[in-house]
């Protein structure tokens, strides 16, 4: 087990001491485990050469946008496919998730030219609208509502509550465990996510923070201890959030797997 | 009838912003993608249907032939030791001890972080001078390679990285399968004396292959994507040997703008991994026990 967490953990150790070298630090022979002299010309320097304050603010505001347009638009249609009957519901239902099959790859193109076609790359509505259709969520949220009784909504009906209220001051506190859930893991995976930021946004006072370290990588290849401080900040977050949240995030992450 | 028709308003209030997410960005996609990967549009001319003389252009190609190979090299590498590595992790999580959730924390540090940071930082250990896994190799009076830029080497590396990224997200995985096994087979086994690795053969292995058949069929799935570790580790590089599918979509569709070839590819890796899971789901029978 202590060999495991060496292995696990000396990564980590190496990339938060790299952080705090000075850059001629970098390449001096033995290689130096623990930095001889502290500095924080890493930490500098990425704010001076790339507006990455910018990045942290983007992708706190987009990883929070995405996540409330999935969870409020996954749990609507989910209420819809647990409470609300009409013709061809199943069906519909049934092609919902017939689409988790398609993979992204194969609609990131053709959606990447909508964005074009209509204006909308490099923008923040641009990069959160395809989320507003989200498969794993609706399925996985009606599941859960599935399990709050129909008397529960019919009473409110009967005391002339609109399905609005219902919805909002009824539905969705029951349902707090599994929109929890869906909320953790979307923020998480709209916080790291690579590909499709990387398609759509290529202004760098637009990019999230995956998208403008991997070009820093690219442009400014040996100053590791610039990138190593770029990626501990990038990470700080997440760690936080797991901290408070830690199990919605294994809950949620061992059942949309395939998405990870 | 008044109360039909409202019925049906809020129906399509809850429903719209999921359906016209739905059309726009999910059904017209998979249509479009389709019928540009019939043509040669490159953006800056019109398009010309071309009928299937992308794909066969790209069944003809080397190139192609290459990164299916180094996808393979890939999986041959990465499955073994991602399955033994996170199953004798969950092993071990399942000894119930103090420390047992600090240790599940630990585990799950790389998880959570973006391919991105992970992927820069193997960069940065695999360096042939300065990176500390040659250093630690070199402890050891062992020459390491030069990793990310050896045409042998460079797969390997991003597998390491892979596997250290991976190993706690299948270990819980694989715990929660642990977990589920009744302790009294064990206590019987070891009545009719049974040595420890006989319980792991003929007790633990068949009593998980589900979550085994779950764990590889969501690792190969996630092997044939292989994308942000290349992109930022190698570039595909060195001389395409670490080249892969989604990698080489990106490229095509966003650095050389060939959006007809590109969705091509899209198309035919999507029908390997359809492929592939298909096998394995028709192979389960063989070898998953699924309790009665």
């Amino acid at each position: 087990m202590l060999i495991f967490s060496f292995f696990t953990l000396l990564p980590f150790f190496w990339m938060v001491s790299t952080s705090l070298k000075k850059t001629k630090a970098l390449t001096v022979l033995p290689i130096q485990w623990f930095p001889d002299e502290i500095s924080f010309d890493g930490f500098v320097k990425i704010f001076d050469i790339f507006p990455f304050d910018k990045a942290i603010f983007n992708s706190i505001f987009i990883s929070v946008l995405i996540t409330f347009v999935t969870v409020m638009s996954a749990s609507m249609a989910a209420y819809v496919f647990s409470k609300i009957n009409f013709k061809g519901r199943e069906v519909l239902f049934g092609i919902y998730i017939a689409t988790m099959m398609i993979p992204a790859n194969i609609t990131m193109i053709p959606n990447y030219l909508t964005l074009k076609h209509l204006s909308l790359l490099n923008s923040y509505v641009g990069i959160m609208l395809p989320s507003l259709f989200n498969a794993f969520g609706t399925f996985m949220i009606r599941q859960y509502m599935r399990t709050i009784p129909d008397d529960f909504v019919e009473a409110a009906v009967l005391d002339g509550a609109s399905q609005l209220r219902i919805f909002f001051k009824m539905i969705l506190p029951l349902s707090k465990p599994a929109i929890a859930t869906l909320t953790v893991i979307t923020f998480m995976g709209a916080w790291n996510d690579y590909l499709w930021p990387l398609i759509v946004l290529t202004d760098k006072n637009k990019m999230t923070l995956p998208v403008g370290l991997s070009l820093l990588n690219g442009q400014h290849q040996s100053d590791y201890n610039m990138l190593m401080a770029g990626a501990l900040i990038s990470m700080i977050p997440i760690l936080l959030i797991y901290t408070f949240a830690q199990r919605y995030f294994e809950q949620g992450l061992s059942v949309g797997g395939i998405k990870g | 009838m008044k109360k039909k028709a409202r019925k049906r308003l809020v129906i399509l209030m809850f429903l719209l912003p999921s359906i016209c997410g739905f059309i726009f960005f999910q059904v017209f996609p998979i249509v479009y993608s389709f019928v540009l990967s019939l043509t040669d549009w490159d953006v800056l001319r019109k398009a010309n249907f071309i009928g299937f003389e992308n794909y066969k252009t790209i069944f003809a190609s080397e190139e192609f032939w290459r990164v299916l190979r180094n996808t393979l090299y890939y999986i041959v590498l990465y499955i073994p030791l991602m399955i033994i590595s996170s199953l004798s992790l969950a092993m071990l999580l399942n000894i119930k001890t103090r420390f047992t959730g600090v240790f599940r924390t630990i585990f799950y540090i790389p998880v959570l972080s973006s391919w991105v940071a992970a992927a820069m930082l193997w960069r940065w250990l695999l360096s042939p001078y300065y990176g500390p896994i040659n250093s630690i190799l070199g402890v050891f009076g062992l020459q390491g390679p030069s990793w990310l830029y050896d045409k042998v080497w460079a797969m390997p590396g991003i597998v390491l990285a892979s596997v250290w990224k991976d190993m706690g997200f299948f270990g819980l995985i694989f715990l929660a399968g642990l977990q589920a096994i009744d302790p009294s087979y064990y206590e019987v086994a070891s009545i009719d004396g049974a040595k420890r690795w006989q319980k792991f053969r003929f007790i633990t292995l068949p009593l998980i292959s589900p979550t085994m058949f779950f764990v590889l069929i969501m690792s190969i799935i996630n092997s044939f994507q292989l994308f942000p570790q290349v992109m930022v580790m190698t570039r595909g590089g060195p001389h395409g040997s670490t080249q892969a599918m989604m990698e080489r979509i990106y490229n095509y569709a966003f650095t050389y703008y060939k959006m007809g070839y590109a969705t091509a590819l899209s198309w035919i890796l999507f029908c390997f991994i359809l492929t592939v899971t298909l096998i394995q789901w028709k192979m389960q029978r063989k070898w998953v026990h699924y309790e009665s």
